[in-house]
């Protein structure tokens, strides 16, 4: 993954919990597959009738992309890996947000999502320019770090660990790269405190 | 130099548990204990299996069944067929790879982050981690303990470490006497009100002053156990001789010789005098009152005699709004005589022996309020029978309320303890979230003792009100 060029998903909410995202009871499978359907369960279709709630993001048939543009503390609450793979499965590669909750991005990353942060600003800077425009292109470069939506003026730098963008990059795996220092493992066993 | 520098407690253990660093990588950190359950695991044993790997040190990981176990007839088989497959499929790889499991019917089964400190196999000093948001909880020990997603799970199956950022530190300093009536569950409530439900993001806290000094072993948990509300990645309290006077003689507790020799590294932490933090909070104990929530993030939360506010800290008018339409709520409102539908005691964050006598202290000879149902869930099987061998059971009984077994029950509603949709739910749980307890159940915050009020009267009450001179302990 290294460039991704999409139009965007706007969810102008703040404090998106992964109960949200994705509700307790479809945590019961013990696989990483088919979690996409109840993405945003419980906002996306009506508790009552099944139905599709017609004027949900998702549904209103408007907005489509890889990426999901969401309000600050996006991901917060539960540890559940199962948001990020709804969100992969879905089919989204980006989240936008000006604040991510630090277990979810740590989960993002490691299901090759990237949770990219930039400050209130361009995130309602981007919200008012997708309601002006649904589809508005956005293009995210992973390797030269930018986020730039040509139309609205947008270009901006973002952060991203020289590791965690490596991995990304090449969908590497963080476990083939702990497995690599187990020598160094073994030596803080023989010297840690144990009890 | 790295070792004469002043340090937080924080910073003590991270560094004494740091196996490797390297430039613009997350530090790879050894974790001391891992506890794993039935929902955020399988798909980690998958991995491994995927990779060929083993269980790097089997005895480091302790196994629980508890998110999505039934709080009911433990003894049968599970009916629902899909959470039947999930703790089986636990069973299965916990025997596959050599994994120690307290499982459903097992004397040693509860909540993971009950049966932890409750076995002493939480100890201070320690580095812990678990598929669980909540794992914060151990932290109350003096060690730092955080939630992880099922890939890093199974990174820390695989190689005992795990790759993280060094968080930033915050310290939280609460001093001074709490009021009657008031519980370390209103601290926490009160905290993360003041400082919303992000304000603790990319922060490890330390919780220290009077107030937490004064806190039991069990109610410094409670407080530990919220730090993810606040957006938190944990929090942690130094440990001292309450800490050491609860963890002597667990079952797992060093003894002997090896308890003195963790006494020499356990005396260690506490964060240095010149040690600085990120960032600061104080507070007054005095200011805190019983704390209820009403709205659908923790951060959402007023003390009981005052009214909702026209926006809370961190938060939009757009979702306060959504939130209160949530709620069945409108604006600026006090909630005391809001009639509530269901009250449930219980979750990792208020399910101990000390939660379920400060409830049975104030029921006894009380009657729940007709039109609500009770549900009080303890958190380990070893909780459940010091209950019974109190005579606890009996005086919950009496009033109304129904002892269930020991699960997560409510708290996320995996299992079939749901609130049915529209319904208001006053529980000891730590989130409110929309659809939490159930879709569409709409959920209040409060301590063990504001909920035991709440079942009796039937309705929200400011619990002060209804205290014996007699119960002047609580």
């Amino acid at each position: 993954m290294e460039i991704i060029k999409s139009t965007i998903v706007p969810l102008p909410l703040e404090n998106v919990d992964t109960d949200q995202i994705i509700p307790a009871r479809f945590l019961k499978s013990t696989s990483r597959e088919g979690f996409g359907e109840n993405l945003f369960r419980d906002w996306r279709y009506n508790k009552n009738t099944g139905e599709k709630v017609a004027d949900f993001v998702l549904n209103a048939g408007i907005y489509t992309g890889d990426i999901l543009v969401a309000g600050k503390n996006f991901g917060c609450g539960s540890s559940r890996e199962h948001a990020a793979w709804a969100i992969n499965d879905y089919g989204f590669k980006v989240v936008i947000s000006s604040f991510f909750a630090d277990i979810f991005k740590n989960n993002a990353l490691n299901n090759q999502i990237l949770p990219l942060k930039v400050s209130d600003k361009i995130l309602d800077k981007i919200f008012n320019g997708v309601e002006k425009n649904p589809n508005l292109e956005v293009t995210v470069d992973i390797p030269n770090q930018t986020l730039s939506i040509p139309e609205i003026g947008i270009t901006e730098h973002f952060e991203i660990g020289k590791y965690k963008k490596r991995c990304l990059i090449n969908n590497y795996d963080d476990i083939d790269y702990i497995l690599s220092l187990t020598k160094e493992i073994e030596v803080y066993e023989e010297s840690r405190v144990v009890m | 130099m790295e070792s004469s520098k002043a340090k937080t407690l924080f910073e003590k253990i991270w560094d004494a548990h740091l196996v490797h660093r390297q430039e613009g990588h997350p530090d790879l950190l050894y974790i001391d204990r891992h506890f794993i359950h039935e929902v955020t695991s399988p798909q980690a044993f998958d991995g491994l299996r995927r990779r060929g790997l083993p269980v790097y040190r089997p005895t480091q990981t302790i196994a629980t069944a508890d998110h999505n176990v039934p709080t009911k007839n433990q003894h049968l088989p599970i009916q629902e067929p899909l959470s039947k497959f999930q703790v089986d499929t636990l069973t299965r790889n916990c025997k596959e790879f050599g994994l120690d499991l307290y499982g459903l019917g097992h004397e040693k089964q509860g909540i993971v982050h009950v049966i932890g400190p409750e076995l002493g196999i939480s100890l201070p000093g320690m580095t812990m981690v678990c598929g669980d948001s909540h794992t914060a909880t151990h932290g109350a020990l003096g060690s730092i303990a955080f939630g992880i997603g099922t890939s890093e799970v199974e990174q820390v199956l695989a190689t005992q470490a795990i790759l993280q950022s060094k968080p930033k530190t915050m310290k939280i300093q609460i001093d001074g006497t709490l009021s009657r009536g008031v519980l370390s569950k209103d601290i926490i409530l009160y905290i993360i009100a003041q400082i919303s439900a992000s304000g603790g993001t990319g922060y490890f806290v330390e919780y220290c002053g009077s107030a937490i000094r004064n806190l039991s072993m069990e109610a410094r948990m409670t407080i530990c156990n919220m730090s993810i509300e606040m957006g938190a990645r944990g929090g942690l309290i130094a440990p001292d001789q309450i800490t050491f006077d609860y963890i002597k003689d667990r079952q797992f507790t060093p003894k002997g010789e090896e308890w003195e020799k963790a006494m020499t590294y356990w005396e260690t932490l506490y964060s240095d005098q010149d040690a600085k933090f990120d960032k600061e909070y104080h507070f007054k104990a005095e200011a805190i009152q019983p704390m209820i929530t009403y709205g659908t993030n923790p951060g959402m939360g007023i003390g009981i005699q005052e009214n909702i506010p026209e926006v809370a800290l961190n938060s939009s008018a757009e979702e306060m709004a959504k939130s209160l339409n949530y709620m069945g709520l409108t604006g600026q409102q006090t909630l005391i005589g809001k009639k509530i539908d269901y009250v449930f005691i219980g979750s990792c964050t208020n399910s101990r022996i000390e939660d379920l006598r400060i409830v049975a202290d104030f029921v006894r000879g009380k009657q729940k309020a007709a039109d609500v149902e009770v549900w009080i869930v303890p958190g380990s099987k070893k909780v459940e029978s010091q209950a019974i061998a109190e005579g606890l059971d009996k005086v919950f009984t009496n009033a109304g309320f129904d002892l269930r077994q020991p699960g997560c029950s409510a708290c996320l509603a995996m299992n079939e303890d749901k609130v049915p949709a529209g319904k208001y739910c006053v529980s000891t749980s730590n989130r409110n979230f929309e659809g939490r307890q159930g879709q569409g159940a709409r959920t209040f915050l409060v301590s063990p003792l504001m909920a035991a009020a709440a079942a009796v009267k039937g309705e929200i009450c400011d619990v002060r009100e209804l205290l014996e001179p007699a119960l002047a302990t609580i």
